[in-house]
């Protein structure tokens, strides 16, 4: 199948990008979306022209790299799938499609489809975290946890931290990939000993890397390619109420 | 070259104990004064960046990827190893390590297996109180499974997830490293040289992936992190990024490189399906405990798999090999694959992939039981396949997952250079000519949490190195040579792409020294690799500038080093006349099929030392001596 690629093009942060349009010739079901890209850019270079920057690493949904809005949906719409794990077999053949990057403002555009999400890496510094050193654990069996609430830490644990949740959101909110962290972290006895502070910190610094308010219209997890449930962001705002009201 | 393990003497199970006394000790006001460099922030890097900012010494650590929780650790499946016994079933640190050099083809250092095994206890104890959330039993304990090769239950998991959540508490621990202001961290930011005065490691040279930028990073010692080598084979399961520059510019320094023809095919990959294909995807092997694999007996057999009788199928891993059945070690399941497909009998469009099938586990287990087991990995196939794996069976085939081989390392994972130590995936030491499945995650966090830690200390404490500065012309040199090569590459302007290159060498890779070996292709691949090279520095088109992103010019300077990389894996290959392992070479093998190590003549380390670009390099041999175990052929029948 062939296909019309409307493509958000921009030199550094500093320029003002736009859309150009590509022309995605031979496209068979079985490429993955990155691959047709891929496929794009070497005609691309062949014809001595600059290939579209986009980011990508595993390509298998695990590492939270690629990061591109197709047709206004990031990740392109394909239920709990990130961009590298959407096939072409979804397209149909003369498809017009828009690509474009992440859009927020604590994301800054690095070059054509990439962003900066060095905001996600701050706010964990600022407590994601539980504050073991190396040679400090306990023997492992000594704590056991219920079965149903590790499995429940584990559903918020599989977050990648794509950033899809903040580039769905109309307010660019961070409030889903906050969660699931407060929750991985909260929901385990080995936590719980900075569990006020840590929400307390998180949230400071989602609050100063500029991301936006949570108003509920659910579109973090309509998109989130690991389906983090928004009830997560009702475990944060318990969280973070009680962490605010409680003493130390 | 003097190649020296520094393997302590006594018995095996107090080598460990003793060393971590006789080491010297750095006092805690003086940790603040020295500075360490770590590359790649995977299991081994992040791990070892966060203990060594722990313990008080000041860490630079850098990544390529845009974060360090990206690292290619993050794709691992299957679990952890660790001989907790919490099953019972008769595991212990001796028999880890029992397997561990058994599984390894008698081609990895006692000394360094049995320390392995002693610490992936302590792994388990530490990842626990991160927070990472393994499988659980309904009474609160951790949950274990059987893995691949091993007949007890000692693989921690989290789903099939273990390697995201296992890197997430690293990453954790090395963010809050980064938050303390312990640890620098430097992202999309990638190691081009490492720097010597004196033949000691001094710094390395970096390259801003988004400025464009290069810099020097001078300190104490320079620890690389930065994983294996599987891309030179274009098609594998690491990620795109994947590359084998910081080891091989540390080689081109003077680093010896150790038997880079130990690479492991992974049995249970999704089929390749045209040349668009970037890359391939492994299905966890933990599938194998319940899947089972088969062929039909008829050559192209046109029927689709529902159709075929049982008695036309052909289950040729329980046939072959009846006590492990579909569990055999991966080399063997993934040449045993290889075998039936050459024979005609492959499935799938292409020919190239056998059946992994579940109707009889779902049968006596049921559907749920197989959702919860491998709920995500079925997701993951019917996204990339459009199949149903509880309906169809899955197709799969080998592909290359792993690499033994890295720099050559001491028993303090110190290399030949003084102060540059090389850990995780990156180096050569513990796996041998083959890993067990469920211990490169031990062996990354083994190296990063408890070893390196402290055999740091000791190298700091007892050769006092002093740090040099920016100015120090070694690193003016490297900046300009740098950066004479990257324009040299945006120079050339030919008429084809960085990608089509890849492709090219990894194609030939695949076909002359992918799982089956043979000294007429190895010469053949050892002639035409120059050939490419050449031609890849006359005619590539790398596009765009230096001064911004880049990412062609990334790849492209990645590519150029396994051009050159690539002659050294052939050679390493084509050296060792025998079997072993992730190494086969159809010239030794008995008379079943099987890999036939030569022990009399190649029980040794091969350890490769650069003389130069257009000089053949040195072989080293490091003689390997078992003491405490017998070499005995491996038997999976």
């Amino acid at each position: 199948m062939n296909l019309t690629l409307r493509v958000w093009r921009q030199k550094n942060s500093q320029t003002s990008g736009s859309f150009v349009v590509y022309q995605a010739k031979d496209v068979t079901p079985d490429m993955s979306f990155l691959e047709m890209l891929d496929v794009v850019n070497e005609d691309l270079i062949r014809q001595g022209q600059e290939p579209i920057a986009f980011d990508s690493d595993c390509r298998e949904g695990i590492c939270g790299t690629c990061s591109l809005v197709i047709n206004g949906v990031p990740h392109g719409g394909q239920r709990g799938t990130a961009a590298c794990q959407l096939h072409m077999r979804h397209f149909r053949d003369r498809q017009s499609v828009t690509i474009e990057p992440w859009r927020a403002r604590s994301f800054p555009i690095i070059k054509d489809l990439l962003v900066d999400r060095s905001a996600f890496d701050r706010i964990i510094q600022a407590g994601g975290f539980i504050s073991v050193g190396t040679g400090q654990a306990p023997e492992a069996n000594s704590l056991p946890v219920p079965k149903q609430k590790a499995e429940l830490a584990m559903d918020a644990a599989a977050c990648i931290g794509c950033g899809a949740c903040v580039a769905a959101c109309k307010n660019a909110s961070a409030m889903l990939f906050v969660a699931a962290k407060i929750s991985h972290l909260s929901l385990l006895p080995q936590g719980e000993v900075e569990r006020r502070q840590r929400v307390l910190n998180m949230v400071k610094a989602m609050d100063e890397a500029g991301f936006g308010n949570c108003t509920n219209t659910g579109s973090c997890e309509a998109v989130c390619p690991k389906e983090i449930s928004i009830d997560f962001i009702a475990r944060l705002n318990r969280e973070y109420a009680k962490a605010l009201f409680s003493r130390a | 070259m003097k190649l020296d393990s520094n393997v302590p003497s006594g018995p095996l199970e107090k080598k460990w104990d003793k060393h971590r006394l006789d080491m010297k000790l750095v006092n805690p006001a003086n940790k603040r004064k020295f500075e360490v460099i770590v590359v790649g922030s995977g299991l081994a890097g992040a791990s070892a960046a966060a203990s060594l900012a722990e313990l008080g010494y000041k860490v630079k650590c850098f990544c390529f990827q845009d974060s360090p929780r990206r690292a290619h650790s993050i794709a691992a499946q299957g679990g952890i190893n660790a001989a907790k016994n919490y099953p019972n079933d008769g595991d212990s640190v001796y028999r880890l390590f029992y397997d561990t050099i058994k599984g390894g083809d008698f081609r990895s250092r006692e000394a360094n297996v049995y320390r392995l095994a002693q610490v992936s206890v302590n792994i388990i104890d530490q990842c626990v109180a991160q927070g990472v959330p393994f499988a659980r039993e309904y009474g609160g304990l951790l949950a274990n499974r059987s893995f691949g090769g091993a007949q007890v239950s000692r693989t921690f998991y989290a789903r099939g997830q273990t390697g995201q959540q296992l890197l997430l508490g690293a990453y954790q621990a090395l963010s809050r490293q980064i938050g303390l202001g312990n640890c620098q961290m430097f992202t999309a930011t990638e190691m081009l040289d490492l720097l010597l005065v004196d033949g000691v490691a001094k710094g390395i040279t970096v390259r801003n992936l988004v400025t464009g930028k290069i810099s020097s990073h001078p300190a104490h010692a320079v620890v690389l992190a930065t994983g294996g080598y599987g891309n030179v084979f274009y098609l594998s399961t690491n990620a795109r990024g994947c590359n084998v520059t910081a080891t091989f510019r540390a080689y081109k320094k003077g680093a010896a490189f150790a038997n880079p023809c130990y690479t492991q095919i992974h049995p249970t990959c999704i089929p390749v399906t045209g040349d668009h294909q970037s890359k391939l995807t492994l299905m966890s092997e933990s599938l194998r405990n319940d899947g089972r694999v088969w062929v039909p007996k008829r050559k192209k057999d046109p029927r689709p798999p529902q159709e075929i009788p049982e008695a036309e199928r052909d289950y040729y891993l329980e046939r072959k090999y009846p006590s492990y059945g579909n569990l055999a070690p991966r080399d063997i399941a993934s040449r045993a694959a290889k075998e039936v497909c050459d024979q005609g009998r492959g499935v799938g469009l292409t020919g190239f992939g056998v059946y992994l099938d579940f109707t009889d586990a779902i049968k006596r287990l049921g559907v749920e039981t197989i959702s919860e087991r491998y709920g995500n990995l079925f997701d993951i196939y019917e996204t990339i396949t459009g199949e149903n794996a509880y309906q169809v069976p899955m197709r799969i085939y080998p592909a290359v997952h792993y690499t033994m081989g890295g720099l050559w390392v001491d028993y303090n994972l110190m290399s030949n250079i003084p102060g540059l130590f090389v850990i995780g995936e990156a180096n050569f030491s513990d796996h041998g000519a083959n890993r067990l499945g469920a211990s490169a995650l031990m062996q990354g966090l083994a190296d990063g949490y408890f070893i390196l830690p402290y055999t740091l200390g000791n190298y700091f404490a007892s050769a006092h190195p002093e740090k040099v500065s920016t100015d120090h012309p070694e690193f003016r040199k490297s900046e300009a040579d740098l950066n004479a090569r990257l324009q040299r590459l945006l120079s050339i302007r030919g008429k084809r792409t960085v990608t089509s290159f890849h492709r090219e060498v990894g194609k030939l890779m695949w076909e002359k020294c992918g799982m089956a070996r043979n000294e007429s292709g190895l010469k053949e691949a050892l002639r035409r690799v120059p050939d490419i090279r050449q031609e890849f520095w006359q005619n590539v088109n790398v596009t765009g500038e230096n001064t911004d992103l880049n990412q062609e010019l990334e790849h492209a300077g990645r590519v150029a080093d396994f051009l050159e990389f690539a002659e050294l894996l052939c050679l390493d290959a084509l050296t060792r006349k025998e079997s072993c392992g992730g190494h086969f070479r159809e010239e030794f093998q008995t008379e079943d099929g099987e890999a036939l190590r030569d022990d009399e003549s190649f029980s040794f380390v091969s350890a490769w030392e650069f003389q130069g670009d257009s000089k053949s390099p040195i072989l080293h041999k490091e003689p390997l001596v078992y003491e405490e175990l017998k070499m005995t052929q491996r038997s999976y029948k």
